[in-house]
């Protein structure tokens, strides 16, 4: 029988069939940070349980240290670094600490550590681990009583999605980035419309994007609600992984074994969506969930006209939150605070695309503006090439350490209640980057052309620079 | 885990869609190594003022709401982070059950592990729970897990849930346990993909 790309990926994890039609699943890359681990770790001490095969985990500080320096945000955040070390030493699991080279934001190490590959089943305690299907890999997000279960079994209990394939069709107009092709999804199938299902992203424009940006991709994925998001590996994942310092050994043998691997032309979805990529526009979010967005030259929409009354309410709420107005120019919404970094886009890629609109030009009085690279391999590549230059002549902070920092302000970095921001992250949720703050998501070219306006802008209109 | 039957009591109307886990614990409250004292945290912004004074016109500050263990909720409830603290917390604050539509995947599966029961209804039938539960008069309700039902003055709508998590729910179960069960087929799992596919599972440095 034809299959799709995710259910073969099921089917050779499948280690044991359960009631019910679960599964037990095989997990070949377990990754962990500070904050969703402790209390498996003490679960497991507990119940006097041990790690299963502690080499198949990754441990790495990110969410809660500071960026200014490399220490920990507060004396909270450092019992959980410390707490997260102890137990990586006590069972032998590889630890990325403040201060290693190769620390950083998880999904930003682990590939390009070459740790996520063509097949493998990655699972973490957090929801952006989609990011891995950029490489053909299945991953998805756990809590932490699943953390422990891996932990102490490598398997989890599992219920294999539906399917559901978004198809990117055409070429992207100059100026869109992977992060419109997002969030265009996002809006599409609206937050959460793809819970219950595994989504594949496919067609001429995925095809077309790098692997950064087929990470952006992916990753925001989990904010339509997709457990897990696939793109087939080709020819740009295997030379991508070429080099890495933890590609497999027999990287060739690898690559033999990974042609073809993709959903038969004959496979079955259970939803389809075609998106045209022409018609996407850059776009920035304009309320309080990543489904309400709007191209950048649009205005701020009227909940009066949603006919769902639950959806009206959340508009409305929206607004009230966000401190916007229907009918407002989205291109005239000043902002206070400018934010370049998270999984989503704190790769070298998403430096340089933000970096040729700062060249030359100056962020706007009265905005801060902050790049916090996504690992330090990340910064080290940036400084070598130069980009940190271009970033401090433009007026942003560089930051000299790297982690999750104000996509979820939970170290020092919080915005304050009321302050603006245009940001490169994935979540505008309510308090997301502080109490009251109000975050519009966007790609970072966009943050960059809106850091150096004064107000949400059309990157497009920064002529040639994108 | 605590076993699940039937919860009976005040069930208290939270509409809006896509309430994210920031909203259901703000992340100030997850720089802790252990799973207590996460109540406090639950709603934190919607039921507390930014002085720490209560919000009059929170529904879970308000009779008969206020310590409801059932909450009727809008969809996509629990999007965003994998913080299981969100439901750590709802369990301490006494929320045994959720009647809503949809529910994100980590969000429902955390909800799985510690025996608290999300309900995926039409959304005709959660609709008219909310209505019914937003008058005060109305707003207990029985939900009966072995039953599958939701009873409210003689009145009672059918639900569905997925087998395995019913069994779950029911017995405590701990799934480490039953899954250790199987650790040789396991042990032999690993072998055969490692044989097979050396570059699958690393041995991370
Ligand atoms: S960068 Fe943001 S979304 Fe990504 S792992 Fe960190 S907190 Fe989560």
């Amino acid at each position: 029988m034809p299959r799709t790309l995710y259910r073969k990926l099921v089917d050779a994890h499948t280690v044991r069939r359960l009631d019910g039609g679960e599964v037990l699943l095989g997990v070949d890359l377990h990754i962990m940070n500070e904050y969703t681990s402790p209390q498996a770790f003490a679960g497991l001490a507990e119940a006097g349980r041990s790690v299963f095969r502690p080499g198949a985990h990754l441990a790495v500080v990110d969410h809660v240290n500071a960026t200014r320096r490399n220490a920990a945000g507060d004396d909270d955040g450092r019992l959980l670094i410390e707490t997260l070390e102890a137990n990586c030493r006590a069972h032998g699991i590889a630890f990325y600490g403040l201060g290693d080279p190769r620390q950083g934001i998880e999904h930003v190490v682990v590939p390009e550590q070459g740790l996520a590959r063509p097949g493998m089943v990655i699972a973490c305690g957090d929801s952006h681990t989609t990011t891995y299907g950029a490489f053909g890999a299945l991953g998805f997000g756990i809590g932490t009583s699943e953390v422990a279960h891996v932990l102490a079994t490598q398997t989890l209990v599992y219920a294999p999605l539906k399917d559901f394939r978004i198809v990117v069709e055409g070429a992207l107009p100059l100026g869109v980035a992977a992060k419109d092709v997002a969030i265009a999804a996002v809006a599409a199938v609206g937050a959460g419309g793809a819970n219950g299902y595994a989504v594949e992203f496919a067609g001429s424009a995925v095809a077309s994007l790098d692997l950064a940006g087929r990470m952006t991709l992916c990753n925001m994925a989990v904010e339509l609600g997709a457990r897990a998001a696939l793109i087939a590996p080709d020819e740009a994942v295997f030379s991508w992984l070429r080099g890495r310092p933890q590609a497999p050994a027999d990287l060739d043998a690898a690559i033999a074994a990974w042609r073809g691997l993709a959903s038969d032309a004959d496979a079955a979805f259970d939803r389809e969506l075609a998106l045209d990529a022409a018609a996407i526009a850059p776009l920035v979010t304009w309320g309080t969930s990543p489904d309400q967005a709007a191209a950048v030259t649009a205005r701020v929409p009227d909940p009066a006209a949603e006919f769902d009354p639950a959806r009206r309410a959340a508009a409305e709420r929206a607004l009230a939150y966000m401190g916007l107005a229907p009918g407002q120019a989205l291109a005239e919404i000043a902002i206070d605070r400018a934010f370049i970094g998270s999984c989503t886009n704190s790769r070298i890629e998403d430096l340089r695309a933000a970096a040729k609109v700062l060249r030359g030009r100056r962020v706007a009085p009265g905005v801060t503006a902050v790049v916090v690279p996504g690992s330090n391999r990340v910064r080290a590549e940036a400084e070598a090439e130069g980009l940190d230059a271009v970033f401090r002549a433009a007026g942003f902070e560089w930051r000299p350490a790297s982690g999750c920092s104000m996509c979820l302000a939970m170290n020092d970095d919080v915005a304050r209640p009321d302050e603006r921001l245009a940001s490169s992250t994935n979540r505008n949720f309510e308090g997301r980057q502080g109490r009251g703050a109000r975050t519009h998501l966007m790609s970072p070219a966009m943050v960059a052309a809106a850091a150096v306006a004064g107000h949400l802008a059309d990157v497009r209109a920064f002529s040639g620079e994108v | 885990m605590d076993a699940v039957s039937i919860v009976a009591g005040i069930a208290a109307p939270l509409p809006q869609p896509n309430v994210d886990t920031d909203v259901i614990m703000p992340k100030r409250f997850l720089k802790t190594v252990t799973r207590a004292g996460l109540a406090q945290g639950v709603f934190a912004d919607l039921r507390f003022d930014a002085a720490g004074a209560e919000r009059p016109e929170f529904v879970l500050n308000r009779a008969p709401w206020r310590g409801a263990p059932i909450l009727v909720v809008g969809d996509n409830f629990g999007c965003g982070s994998s913080r299981e603290h969100a439901v750590w917390g709802l369990a301490q604050l006494g929320v045994k059950v959720l009647l809503g539509t949809t529910f994100a995947g980590i969000f429902f599966d955390n909800c799985r592990r510690n025996g608290l029961l999300a309900v995926c209804l039409p959304p005709e039938a959660r609709d008219a729970l909310l209505v019914r539960v937003a008058d005060p008069a109305r707003a207990d309700l029985a939900v009966d897990l072995p039953a599958q039902e939701i009873r409210a003055d003689g009145v009672a709508v059918g639900f569905e849930i997925e087998p395995a998590r019913k069994r779950d729910l029911l017995t405590g179960a701990d799934p480490i346990a039953a899954t250790l069960a199987h650790a040789e087929a396991i042990r032999a799992f690993e072998a055969a993909a490692d044989a097979a596919e050396p570059w699958r599972t690393p041995t991370v440095r």
